[in-house]
């Protein structure tokens, strides 16, 4: 799986455990919200870079006091039509101020990559065969935005009023 | 009507170039038809039984003579000749090339109009009351603020994977002309004690396999709150709505199973988190820039019984149906709001051809500043038609055959696509509404039974509103056979109500007599022409109905 971040290939130095796997010294660790949750004092007190991965239904405010000791989320699409990780990455950034990595992981598919930047992922495991450059085309493919988000493009009508020059001509 | 800005037409333009390489993907085999098929229905492109439909976004039901044009244009360039305007007011191509589609897309974006958001799981087309900005009594014209939600909801990072369809439809006057009741949520704009506009907001209404009548989230919304509310709702629903089911995944399930004060507490919530955060509600100018493209035309009163109009009501027999049904007052005297019937007696309910198409936008240059409304019965509407153009408007829409004058009457029939079409229907609707339709082609008799408002769908999706026919005909699958469900006194305005089971299906022969007994049960039963098809229903209950319609059952 390509791991593209912040619009580049990226090398991936996580680990996802699974529930009883022993987590190995030294490596940065992504863990479910249940063994995070289960084991939450060693884990935070420990050396370990760590991540949670949050499914569907697994609302980030169960991370809400713990963001600033994970330096990644994943959230997880099991299916491309479940829209829920949209919502928990805009709370994530816009509610609980994260600013550590959100990153989509699952059935990630390019035609989602606008949706997902907007709403604040800023790291993408991609299907095999994936470009950086085509990630970048899928994202600007669209660029004026009706609504704000928790990216940082400014809202078509915010725009209209203070840089009226800058709709695009294409 | 609103015109789109350089920024509006570059999304546009560039979400037409986005599609126009997707399918270039579909076609070259890069992309599956599984994997094409979220993006096609993200542009409104399904799959049909026998080819492609596209469906066209007519945003509120709003369209000029410039884009009525091209939509003929398209319905022959690309199509039969003919289009299918539907019960949300959007029109459909029924069959389009899959190559063709992007330069479909591409020439509608020339007139500013797309086919973003009319499928998928979504937010939806926005609809209004199709004679908003016509008629008296309004709060606002409603279009303003479907136009600010269309514009909110364009491409909405978070809401375009929800659990399910969602549908938003507002109304700008009490009388509800826009089903408000049966939408994910509706808005009534109303005024507060101290004189401010707002929303009263509804909730949880649909149809499909339950139907619900929505219930009331907040009684009254300051307007100015309305994007940061509908975001608050819309982030509860793709958070809590059912994805295990299909067929539970409405909002209106959600409201069903968690109970309405629990929505409202987990709503307002979160909208008060959303508050704090981001501002999302249009600042105070650019709510005056859309709504500055909704300005009441500049009419000047006119005479309201001109000559040329007493003349034709006592001399033209179709004139005078047609006065009667099809024309509505306007809120200018002087003026009116004309009907354009696309029920011809015996055609297929909502189909227009290229050339009546083009004879429509000519007509409503010359008599109606250019301006066409789709309703949801699957009629056009001339919104600003001044009554001394009426003899020489009518006489146009008849060359066209469009100057049917049985508005509301029991000829002008909702009717989904059914089994001709759709891959998911049990049974034909187009040709039920047909029969039916020449049953009754007496104009005369129609008038005397005055509104009855039959609606017909092909399976329990619903698309044809039979739930909501004060005669609901429901299409099922009876062994393998077509069959008709019926039932009675469904509605679709501010009383909304769901219509009940009269008893068992019948055989296509036996609907269309059902439909007839019905009728003539009612015309004995009622206490005078002055109580309508649907006040009787209401008054007799069903039984009446029942003995006859199955005089065999009547013992037990
Ligand atoms: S009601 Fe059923 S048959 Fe009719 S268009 Fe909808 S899905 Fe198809």
């Amino acid at each position: 799986m390509p791991l593209i971040k912040h619009g580049r290939f990226a090398a991936d130095l996580w680990t996802v455990y699974a529930d009883d796997a022993p987590l190995q010294p030294d490596i940065p660790a992504v863990v479910s919200l249940a063994r995070f949750l289960a084991q939450r004092a060693a884990l935070t007190a420990s050396a370990l870079d760590l991540g949670v991965r949050l499914e569907p239904g697994e609302h980030p405010q169960a991370l809400a006091e713990a963001l600033d000791r994970l330096a990644l989320v994943q959230l997880h699409f099991p299916s491309f039509t479940d829209g829920r990780a949209y919502s928990y990455a805009r709370l994530l950034r816009q509610r609980y101020r994260y600013r550590g990595e959100v990153r989509a992981v699952g059935h990630v598919l390019r035609d989602q990559y606008l949706f997902m930047a907007r709403a604040g992922f800023d790291a993408f495991e991609t299907p095999p065969g994936e470009t950086a450059q085509k990630w970048r085309q899928a994202v600007r493919a669209v660029g004026p935005a009706y609504q704000p988000a928790a990216d940082d493009r400014r809202p078509v009508w915010a725009e209209r009023r203070t840089h009226p020059e800058r709709a695009p001509s294409q | 009507m609103y015109r789109y800005d350089a920024f509006d037409a570059a999304f546009v333009r560039q979400r037409t170039e986005q599609f126009r390489d997707q399918v270039a993907r579909r076609l070259s085999g890069e992309l599956t038809e599984e994997e094409f098929k979220p993006l096609r229905l993200m542009n409104g492109l399904y799959l049909q039984l026998h080819a492609y439909m596209l469906r066209v976004a007519i945003p509120y039901g709003t369209l000029d003579s410039r884009q009525l044009r091209k939509l003929a244009h398209i319905a022959r360039t690309y199509d039969k000749g003919y289009g299918h305007f539907t019960t949300r007011q959007n029109i459909q191509f029924n069959w389009p090339a899959l190559v063709d589609v992007p330069s479909i897309l591409e020439e509608l974006a020339e007139v500013e109009m797309h086919a973003i958001q009319t499928s998928g799981n979504c937010i939806r087309n926005v609809t209004a009351d199709h004679y908003a900005g016509a008629v008296a009594g309004e709060v606002e014209d409603p279009r303003i603020w479907a136009e600010i939600i269309r514009q909110w909801s364009s491409l909405h990072p978070e809401f375009s994977f929800l659990p399910r369809k969602f549908k938003i439809a507002v109304t700008g006057t009490t009388h509800d002309r826009a089903a408000v009741k049966l939408h994910d949520i509706g808005l009534v704009l109303t005024r507060d004690a101290a004189g401010a506009v707002g929303f009263q907001v509804l909730v949880g209404g649909g149809q499909g396999r339950t139907p619900m009548v929505a219930k009331t989230l907040r009684d009254f919304l300051p307007k100015e709150r309305l994007l940061s509310y509908l975001e608050a709702i819309l982030r509860t629903y793709n958070l809590l709505g059912r994805r295990d089911n299909k067929y539970k995944a409405r909002i209106k399930i959600l409201v069903h199973e968690v109970g309405i004060e629990e929505v409202r507490r987990l709503v307002e919530a979160e909208w008060e988190a959303i508050g704090r955060e981001t501002s999302l509600d249009l600042p105070e100018a650019e709510r005056a820039r859309i709504a500055a493209h909704f300005a009441p035309p500049d009419l000047t009163p006119r005479p309201a019984e001109p000559p040329a109009l007493v003349e034709a009501l006592a001399t033209h027999r179709p004139f005078r149906h047609w006065l009667r049904s099809n024309v509505k007052p306007h809120r200018t005297p002087g003026y009116a709001v004309v009907d354009v019937s696309l029920k011809p007696i015996g055609g297929a309910p909502g189909d227009m051809t290229d050339a009546q198409m083009e004879a429509l936008a000519d007509l409503a240059d010359r008599h109606s500043l250019g301006e066409i409304r789709v309703s949801h019965a699957q009629n056009l509407v001339l919104p600003h038609v001044a009554r001394e153009d009426l003899p020489a408007l009518h006489r146009g829409l008849a060359a066209a055959g469009l100057a049917t004058g049985n508005n509301r009457l029991v000829s002008d029939i909702i009717a989904c696509p059914g089994l001709d079409y759709c891959a998911l229907a049990n049974a034909r609707s187009i040709p039920i509404a047909q029969r039916i339709s020449e049953r009754f082609a007496d104009l005369d008799r129609q008038a005397d039974i005055g509104p009855l408002e039959i609606k017909i769908s092909g399976c329990i999706n619903a698309c044809g509103h039979h739930h909501v026919g004060h005669i609901g005909l429901l299409g099922v699958d009876r062994k393998g056979e077509e069959a008709y469900q019926i039932t009675l006194g469904g509605r679709a305005d501010e009383n909304a109500a769901i219509g009940r089971i009269v008893g068992p299906a019948f055989d296509a022969d036996g609907a269309v007599a059902a439909v007839e007994t019905i009728v003539e049960t009612y015309l004995e039963e009622r206490l005078g022409p002055d109580e309508s098809f649907l006040a009787a229903v209401e008054r007799l209950g069903l039984a009446p109905f029942k003995a006859r319609l199955y005089p065999d059952k009547r013992a037990a």
